[in-house]
């Protein structure tokens, strides 16, 4: 495929713009501070809806096909959300119009804060965080105020070994030692290491529950207890949260602090790798060191509440991702408490029939009733000299989309698989159907699957050269900075 | 049957069948009987699309539906056209249903489109590389601050306090989890003072941190700011939130910056409400191993066909963990897209004309205001599509009458800077005909007599 840039032909152009109907001045802008011709492409609309829509058809997504990208939850989006995310209300709101003009925004907000906060079984939420990976600073930024408030000074973090990458990158980035919790045998945290290494100056224990393997962490509430008897703080990843909506609730695990990702469990688009959302709720002693502004309500009037002296700031100018955010409200409100419940009956419910029809073929390292995903092993493949990224690439030759593969880091050649509750059963057969017969050319044709794919837009790619000799941009020949 | 989920009961046996159990909830023995919820989630009941369409439809109108309104108001988040196409294009939902591009082979599409939005930033900005973009302008300064302090391994950071109050409210939170030290320059007629700069500095600082225009659409002396800054041995780092100016303005790299961090919402993305918007961020060729978040670069497949990947991904969070250069790792890909897209359909020509457009639209707001008695500049110096005016009353009441012509004002600056107690911030676009611009001075002439 050509660049966009190498469509250009000179005194083409894609977009037409109003004459200007006010008289033109001189700009009194220094000559030292203007630029010359800016080095943009000059294409026509049609190139332009062309070239993107030629792209767009070299690209997978949960429209396109089965998408069990474990750990992502890539469950169907709603229409109708994006239909209500685009009403002109919406799209056109400024964040710092009148605050009287704000009312539908702002009570959207405040709902949305009050729901996830009902859903978590936590007592207060920020809707400013961008994504999980803020998220996850932001309550750890709450952790460090709430001690230093208290004149504690705590310097670590307890990661399970099973944690998404995340979490231990933004422990550190946060200024915290990162300690590893090794997993037990049954997959969850090896309670005789916590025990050890629970510390009175660990600061905070991230958690992730239904854990990346997707299994219910056995011994919860005492997890709880350990780390509370030390004085220290329970933070949970939410990214799972798809597998106990209405099932069970991080608040009620002990967790003080808890981040979600709407983009997975609330259907929100991924977008291609964003935008995402990812609000964090706390319990009642935290609440005074979320992010400001907090949307608040006095009688019918919904107004920001700015005045809060213990928060730890800001991470983001206004008040968040509010399309994505008006797009989990929607899912909120379409769904309602019995239809959020269902949703993680039937999203373990199809992970576990995949993961029978699956096990044999494939070494299931942790063989228990799973939640809203499980993880396989290649390990019996890799007899055969195939790797787990040669299944991956060979899916894609029967339409699927690959689930996520050498994560978690403790399984061996891992396949994490989450099929989500938006899949019918005849689609979960289907790709069983694919997954034995991979196994089976692993056997016999290991060199099939090792040319795979075939059947997509281009083969694979040359990782190696493109990491050794980086090309991130295009150049014009005359290419000078202005 | 709920919604979106797709088997039936029947369906729902079988499958329970086939694994072995009698119920739903033996699926969730395995959880401690102490922490099930043994209620109903206290929420509202469902809602059937016609339903909640209509629900929706009444709450984005209840009071909300500023659409109707001329506005002056940009400060961070600024009202441009957006042709057909953008949202047409990115609503493809091969893109916006896709994530991030982990399996190259059938991600060609968004690929490609990064590595024309990391092209299309760094001919913006005049610089040599740019990532796959930032949450947001905000972030994206505070991630740019970070960076500067792992470059030159120096931990404070010089902030000129023309640039976005709340970025600089997001640098001080970044700061405080990474431990540098900030410290704020004041301004001089509008524009960052250079010889505060200067004395403020020291052998610590890392960067300087200059927004171009600036909060009050001034126009920096970036060139001279950038001999400051250099000749103390610290880097430059230029945030620019209103990127249409770069269709006028000489660029960031032009101008020796080391870093440039900005938000690109002008660049075909609605305001909503404040988000989602997108941050970029550039850099100089040899920052290449210290920038956060994704990179695209282009490659070959086995047949030699071109082709493209995330690459460098030794720096992030997935591969490093806690040694990784941020915890970056959704970022705002399908803003980018649109970005990538308003940028191709505007075109060399039509992107200076834009610019053009909008500091013309702006000269004549300006004009026509301070014919009026009362309306005093704040600044004498040169500025893009925005400037500040000060009122002869409270600018928050002259909103609030405003508001009754169906006029959205511009700023009130005292909540952000008390010593303009009567600073109104004002900005124009190519939104903004002539007859919205004489309707609004109409309208003030009516508050000021």
């Amino acid at each position: 495929m050509k660049l966009i840039f190498e469509l250009s032909v000179q005194g083409r152009e894609g977009a037409s713009l109003p004459e200007l109907d006010v008289p033109e001045l001189k700009l009194d802008i220094p000559a030292s501070q203007l630029r010359g011709e800016v080095p943009l492409p000059e294409v026509s609309e049609v190139d332009v809806v062309r070239h993107y829509t030629a792209l767009s058809r070299m690209n997978f997504g949960v429209d396109t096909g089965f998408y069990p990208l474990g750990s992502c939850t890539m469950k169907y989006n709603p229409k109708v959300n994006e239909a209500i995310a685009g009403l002109p209300g919406f799209t056109s709101a400024h964040p710092y119009q009148p605050e009287g003009l704000s009312q539908g925004c702002l009570q959207i907000l405040n709902e949305l804060s009050a729901d996830l906060a009902e859903i978590t079984g936590m007592d207060a939420f920020t809707l400013q965080p961008a994504a999980g990976a803020q998220g996850e600073l932001v309550g750890l930024m709450m952790a460090k105020a709430y001690f230093r408030k208290r004149g504690e000074r705590r310097t670590k973090v307890l990661v399970p070994d099973s944690a998404h990458g995340t979490n231990p990158a933004s422990a550190a980035v946060c200024g915290y030692e990162v300690v590893e919790l090794p997993s037990d045998s049954r997959g969850c945290v090896d309670m005789s290491a916590l025990r050890e290494k629970a510390t009175d100056d660990v600061a905070v224990l991230m958690l992730t529950n239904p854990n990346t393997l997707g299994l219910f962490e056995e011994n919860m509430i005492e997890i709880s207890e350990i780390i509370h008897d030390e004085g220290g703080l329970m933070y949970c990843d939410g990214a799972n949260m798809n597998a106990i909506l209405g099932i069970a609730r991080p608040g009620d695990m002990g967790f003080d602090i808890t981040h979600l990702n709407l983009h997975k469990t609330f259907s929100t688009p991924h977008g291609g790798g964003g935008p995402g959302s990812g609000p964090v709720g706390v319990k009642a002693p935290l609440a005074p060191f979320l992010p400001k502004p907090m949307i608040e309500r006095d009688g019918g009037r919904y107004f920001l509440n700015y005045d809060r002296p213990d928060s730890i700031g800001r991470v983001k100018a206004f008040y968040g991702n509010f399309a994505v955010l008006v797009k989990a409200y929607a899912y909120i409100r379409a769904l309602g408490p019995d239809g959020l419940r269902e949703v993680a009956e039937n999203a373990v419910l199809n992970a576990n029939y995949l993961m029978r029809k699956l096990k044999g073929a494939y070494e299931l390292p942790y063989d228990r009733t799973c939640k809203h995903e499980f993880v396989l092993s290649g390990s019996k493949q890799l007899a055969h000299g195939v790797h787990t990224m040669d299944i991956a690439k060979r899916l894609m030759d029967f339409g699927f989309h690959p689930p996520t593969i050498y994560f978690p880091l403790i399984v061996k050649e891992a396949l994490m698989i989450e099929p989500t509750e938006t899949e019918g059963k005849e689609t979960l057969d289907a790709f069983a159907d694919a997954m034995l017969r991979i196994a089976e050319e692993a056997v016999k044709d290991p060199d099939l699957l090792k040319a795979a794919p075939q059947a997509s837009p281009v083969t694979r790619p040359d990782a190696l050269t493109a990491a050794r000799r980086p090309n991130l941009r295009w150049r014009a020949a005359d290419d000078v900075p202005q | 049957m709920v919604r979106y989920v797709v088997n039936t009961d029947k369906e729902r046996r079988e499958m329970m069948d086939s694994i072995g159990i009698e119920s739903i909830g033996d699926l969730f023995r395995d959880i401690d009987e102490r922490i099930l919820l043994r209620r109903p989630l206290r929420l509202r009941h469902s809602l059937s699309e016609q339903e909640l369409m209509d629900e929706l439809r009444g709450i984005s109108r209840k009071k909300a539906d500023a659409n109707g309104y001329a506005r002056f108001l940009g400060a961070g988040a600024y009202d441009h056209f957006i042709p057909s196409i953008v949202p047409h294009l990115t609503g493809r939902s091969e893109f916006y249903t896709s994530y991030t591009p982990y399996q190259p082979e059938i991600s060609q599409g968004i690929l490609q489109a990064i590595y024309e939005f990391q092209s299309f930033i760094c001919q913006l900005t005049g610089m040599d590389i740019a990532n796959a973009s930032m949450y947001d302008g905000a972030s994206a300064l505070a991630e740019a601050a970070v960076m500067a302090s792992n470059v030159t391994r120096r931990r404070e950071v010089v902030v000129s306090s023309t640039i976005h109050p709340e970025y600089r409210e997001v640098i001080r939170t970044y700061a405080e989890a990474h431990g540098l030290e900030v410290k704020e320059v004041g301004f001089d007629d509008g524009a960052t003072s250079a010889s505060e700069l200067a004395r403020g500095m020291s052998e610590r600082t890392a960067a300087v941190l200059v927004q171009n225009p600036n909060f009050f659409g001034i126009v920096e002396d970036l060139c001279e700011i950038e001999r400051v800054v250099h000749g103390r041995g610290a880097l430059l780092v230029a945030c620019v939130v209103e990127p249409t100016s770069l269709g006028l303005l000489k660029s960031p790299g032009g101008c020796g910056a080391d870093i440039v961090a900005g938000e690109g919402q002008s660049l075909g993305n609605a305001i909503n409400f404040g988000g989602p918007h997108l941050g970029f961020l550039a850099a100089r060729q040899s920052f290449l191993q210290k920038m956060p978040g994704r990179l695209v670069g282009m490659t070959a497949d086995t047949k030699g066909r071109r082709c493209f990947v995330m690459t460098l991904q030794a720096r992030e969070q997935h591969v490093r963990r806690e040694k990784a250069t941020s915890n970056v790792c959704t970022n705002q890909a399908l803003n980018a897209l649109a970005a990538t897209i308003f940028l191709a359909a505007l075109g060399k020509g039509g992107f200076t004309r834009l610019s053009n457009l909008n500091a013309q639209k702006a000269r004549y707001l300006r004009s026509r205001i301070l014919e009026l008695d009362g309306f005093e500049p704040a600044f004498s110096r040169p500025f893009y599509n925005e400037f500040v005016v000060e009122c002869p009353a409270d600018p928050a009441m002259i909103n609030k009458r405003l508001e009754g012509d169906r006029i959205i004002g511009g700023l009130p600056l005292r909540s952000h800077y008390c010593r303009f107690e009567r600073g109104w911030l004002l900005c124009a676009t190519e939104r903004n005909s002539r007859a919205e611009i004489d309707h609004l001075v109409e309208a003030l002439r009516g508050i000021s007599g």
